[in-house]
């Protein structure tokens, strides 16, 4: 009975996640009768895109040990300068876009892995450090202004406009759920099946021990790093198409939220621990939470401590199953059984 | 010498310095297939380095490697790897968050370059060399959640599964109770037969003494001894490796007839740890608790220092019953408890040695106004500094910097300083060398006469043979024998213990 239960939690508590979601969506729906449609559905969907492929990117960071902070400044940046390159109407499709912002994204998460991986700094202050930089660097050289939708690039304005289903009352469900799919199971598939993830779980369990077995510790982190880069310039590309803006000052602020996400989704912050799965579920309970709190008469004033709230909870029930897992072998009762 | 065979390994004229001092002035190593050749020296004299060296984590500033008859000026650890040359590290390098069978099998994955990996390749490349070494292990357990003996299996495993040709054994059965050292053994000559060599990295000369065909002494450096095993003693060994006569021999200083009764337990019980255990300590008294692990021994001196308080079961001490449900309890009893796991459990490592030392006992340093009195406080490191024969430049050097047997004396001086009546120690030399060890157990010694009243728990029974006036025999959380006077006695000992 308890194996079985212990199974239906997951490695990571991805089950009581799920039956949390589920408990909260059955209230909610109790609550007010406007919440169980397609339309509210979809809203979920959308508003969870942006901050899913942030938190893919938090969580493979986690993984490997570090805490990434920049990437709100790397999403903004790169696809703030992709919009301005293209603005003046020098063409280029979505799929263009998306190339440059990524690379221009990997670049800057080169100089993270770099600075992390060569001087064995921690991930956090590098990374804070590196996110004053971007930012500053955006807004000086870059651009302060606001993009508002009739300047942006009409592939952008296009792609904004395409919707996979439309429902009645004005829902919708945006096509660049596609990608978003296809990206999270890449990661999901990359972390479980192939040597590259499997060798970041590796570095995030013990760093020195990933050294000496031959795993290449500084190329392995430089190439995350620069992936998570390139994620997080995505994210950014389909911010600005998702509001149809791009704005040099907006989602840098936005870091802790996801990570608390992610965190919630059962990935550890000592690294080693986390899945896809578990993320998915813990951005879909968050934004559940932002999106609905209203939908049921809470106070949206609510919403961060109800997120909060949670957070705490993930992190001790994360805890308690550590401590129950690794309690010491009762002695007595080993030398019987041996 | 008795080697025909080609040298799997040779190592010449290694030279290594750090900062100008030579780490290795020159070593030189020769290794046969299937030989077992225990490399013995004291913490600093350069067997670590050496290790390092050949398993191409460092670099030497000079000398060749040959393996397997290709010469390597400068090896890296992937080169290492792929010529066939593991090592099994003291903490041995498992990843916790991992399964066993990836653990496993990690290693030939990242040889053969892989870009994709297989839950069943690797589950099948795991099963081959348990089958093959005939273990039983959980593959799919976390590491995390496996015991030590069953870790080191994993390692052994690990080392194995790309065919390797040199197996470095570095420290293998500091953790390992008597019966696991004896399936370690087993392994070992297994591999032995199948023409794998083995470096096999010891403190315990007896253990060594008995797996090895070959011995190389080193100190400060330089190879001082080299042969077949056979031709050794412990004692030589010892004498080798120090360069001076270790005495192991018993001496205990006779107990004051009106010493008073320091601590006396009574029926202390533990559900799943220990049960009905009663004992007493005199002052100047030390008294030995021994078992293997998991006996419970551990156990007992956890509850008494109050860190896994007893269920049932009274402690008096100097004569008083006190109630102690924590380690607060404990220390205000007068009790002292230097732990089994120093490096995690009772030391700061990035910190001074002279902070350490004074870090349980500030209160003690307090002015009328509540500031820490500095002065005293210096008086105090230097004495202690110079009573412990600590080897280290000066206190301010960082504990991370020392070898074991110094790591343990800062510990050792962090309790002394706040004059315990009654000090309790889990494994005082585990992985200490055997000349910081004798000066550990003469430090023990001064401190009993000074009438403290001291109880040494442990494993390493000639230790304990040497310096206690009395034994207690542990066994599935039972006393189950008491030895004084004449009759301790190593050989019987390890009788009670195993029965």
């Amino acid at each position: 009975m308890t194996a079985r239960l212990a199974r239906l939690r997951g490695p990571n508590n991805e089950g009581l996640l799920l039956a949390v979601i589920v408990l909260v969506v059955i209230a909610m729906s109790l609550a007010s009768p406007a919440f169980f449609t397609a339309g509210t559905f979809f809203a979920l969907v959308r508003s969870s895109m942006v901050p899913l492929i942030f938190a893919l990117g938090v969580l493979l960071v986690l993984i490997s040990g570090g805490v990434d902070v920049s990437f709100p400044a790397i999403a903004i940046f790169a696809a703030y300068t992709t919009v301005t390159l293209f603005m003046d109407g020098s063409g280029g499709t979505a799929l263009v876009i998306f190339a440059v912002a990524m690379l221009i994204g990997a670049g800057l998460g080169m100089l993270n892995g770099v600075v992390i991986a060569r001087f064995r700094l921690p991930t956090l202050i590098v990374t804070l450090g590196t996110q004053g930089i971007f930012k500053g660097v955006l807004i000086a050289y870059i651009g302060s202004a606001y993009i508002s939708a009739g300047d942006l690039p009409s592939a952008i304005t296009e792609a904004s406009d395409r919707h996979l289903v439309d429902v009645a009352g004005g829902g919708y469900l945006h096509f660049l759920i596609v990608p978003v799919v296809v990206i999270v199971l890449l990661v999901a598939a990359m972390l479980k099946w192939t040597v590259f993830g499997r060798s970041i779980y590796a570095i995030g369990g013990d760093t020195e021990a990933a050294r000496r077995v031959g795993i290449r510790v500084v190329r392995t982190q430089v190439w995350l790093y620069m992936l998570v880069g390139a994620l997080a310039a995505f994210g950014g590309v389909v911010y600005v198409i998702l509001g149809k803006n791009a704005n040099p000052q907006s989602l840098v602020g936005t870091e802790l939220d996801i990570i608390a996400a992610v965190v919630l989704g059962g990935a550890s912050i000592f690294g080693g621990r986390g899945s896809v799965g578990g993320t998915v579920l813990g951005v879909v309970l968050v934004q559940l939470i932002n999106n609905n709190l209203v939908l049921v008469g809470i106070p949206s004033t609510w919403q961060r401590a109800a997120v909060g709230v949670l957070l705490l909870l993930g992190v001790s029930i994360q805890a308690f199953a550590a401590t129950r897992g690794r309690s010491r072998p009762v002695a007595v009762q080993k030398e019987v059984a041996a | 010498m008795t080697v025909t065979a080609t040298p799997v390994l040779e190592v010449r004229d290694i030279v290594k310095t750090y900062g100008g001092v030579h780490a290795l002035d020159g070593v030189s190593l020769s290794l046969a297939p299937g030989e077992v050749h225990c490399l013995a020296g004291e913490n600093g004299s350069g067997k670590s380095t050496l290790i390092k060296i050949i398993s191409g984590v460092e670099r030497a500033d000079s000398g060749a490697i040959t393996i397997d008859g290709t010469t390597h000026g400068h090896l890296t650890p992937n080169e290492a790897i792929r010529s066939g040359v593991q090592v099994i590290y003291q903490d041995f390098s498992l990843f916790p968050n991992l399964s066993a069978a990836e653990n496993i099998a990690m290693l030939s994955e990242l040889a053969e370059r892989r870009v994709l990996s297989s839950r069943s390749r690797i589950r099948a490349a795991a099963q081959r060399v348990v089958d093959d070494l005939g273990l039983s292990l959980d593959l799919d357990a976390e590491v995390e959640r496996l015991s030590v003996a069953d870790r080191q299996l994993i390692a052994i495993c690990r080392a194995l599964v790309n065919d390797a040709k040199v197996l470095i054994m570095d420290e293998p059965t500091t953790a390992l109770t008597y019966s696991e050292v004896q399936r370690l053994f087993v392994i070992v000559r297994r591999l032995q037969q199948r023409g794998v060599a083995i470096v096999f990295v010891s403190h315990k000369l007896d253990e060594v003494l008995a797996i090895s065909q070959r011995l190389t002494v080193l100190r400060n450096g330089r190879v001082v001894e080299s042969g077949d095993a056979s031709g050794y003693t412990r004692r030589a060994v010892s004498k080798a490796m120090t360069g001076r006569d270790v005495s192991e021999t018993r001496l205990v200083n006779d107990v004051a007839p009106d010493a008073p009764q320091l601590l006396e337990v009574e029926h202390l019980s533990r559900a799943g740890g220990f049960d009905d255990v009663s004992f007493a300590l005199r002052a100047g008294e030390i008294l030995g608790i021994t078992g293997l692990l998991g006996s419970g021994r551990s156990e007992i001196a956890e509850a008494v220092f109050g860190i896994n308080p007893a269920d049932s079961g009274r402690i008096l001490v100097q004569g008083k019953p006190r109630r102690i449900a924590s380690i607060h309890d404990a220390v205000d009893a007068g009790i002292g408890y230097v732990p089994e796991d120093r490096l995690t459990q009772g030391l700061f490592l990035d910190i001074p040695i002279a902070e350490n030392m004074v870090a349980a006992s500030l209160d003690a340093y307090r002015t009328r106004f509540g500031l820490l009195d500095r002065r005293r406080i210096r008086r105090s490191i230097a004495d202690l500094f110079g009573r412990l024969r600590i080897q280290a430049p000066n206190s301010s050097a960082v504990v991370r910097s020392l070898s074991g047997g110094n790591a343990q004396r800062v510990v050792l001086a962090k309790w002394l300083d706040r004059k315990p009546a009654i000090l309790l120690l889990n494994g005082p030399t585990v992985g200490v060398d055997v000349g910081s060890k004798e000066e550990i157990v003469t430090i023990l010694r001064e401190q009993a006469a000074a009438g403290m009243g001291i109880v040494v728990i442990s494993d390493d029974i000639p230790e304990l043979v040497s310096c206690c006036h009395r034994i207690l025999i542990i066994h599935d959380g039972h006393v189950v024998a008491e030895l004084a006077g004449d009759d301790i006695d190593a050989d019987e000992i390890q009788r009670r213990m195993a029965a």
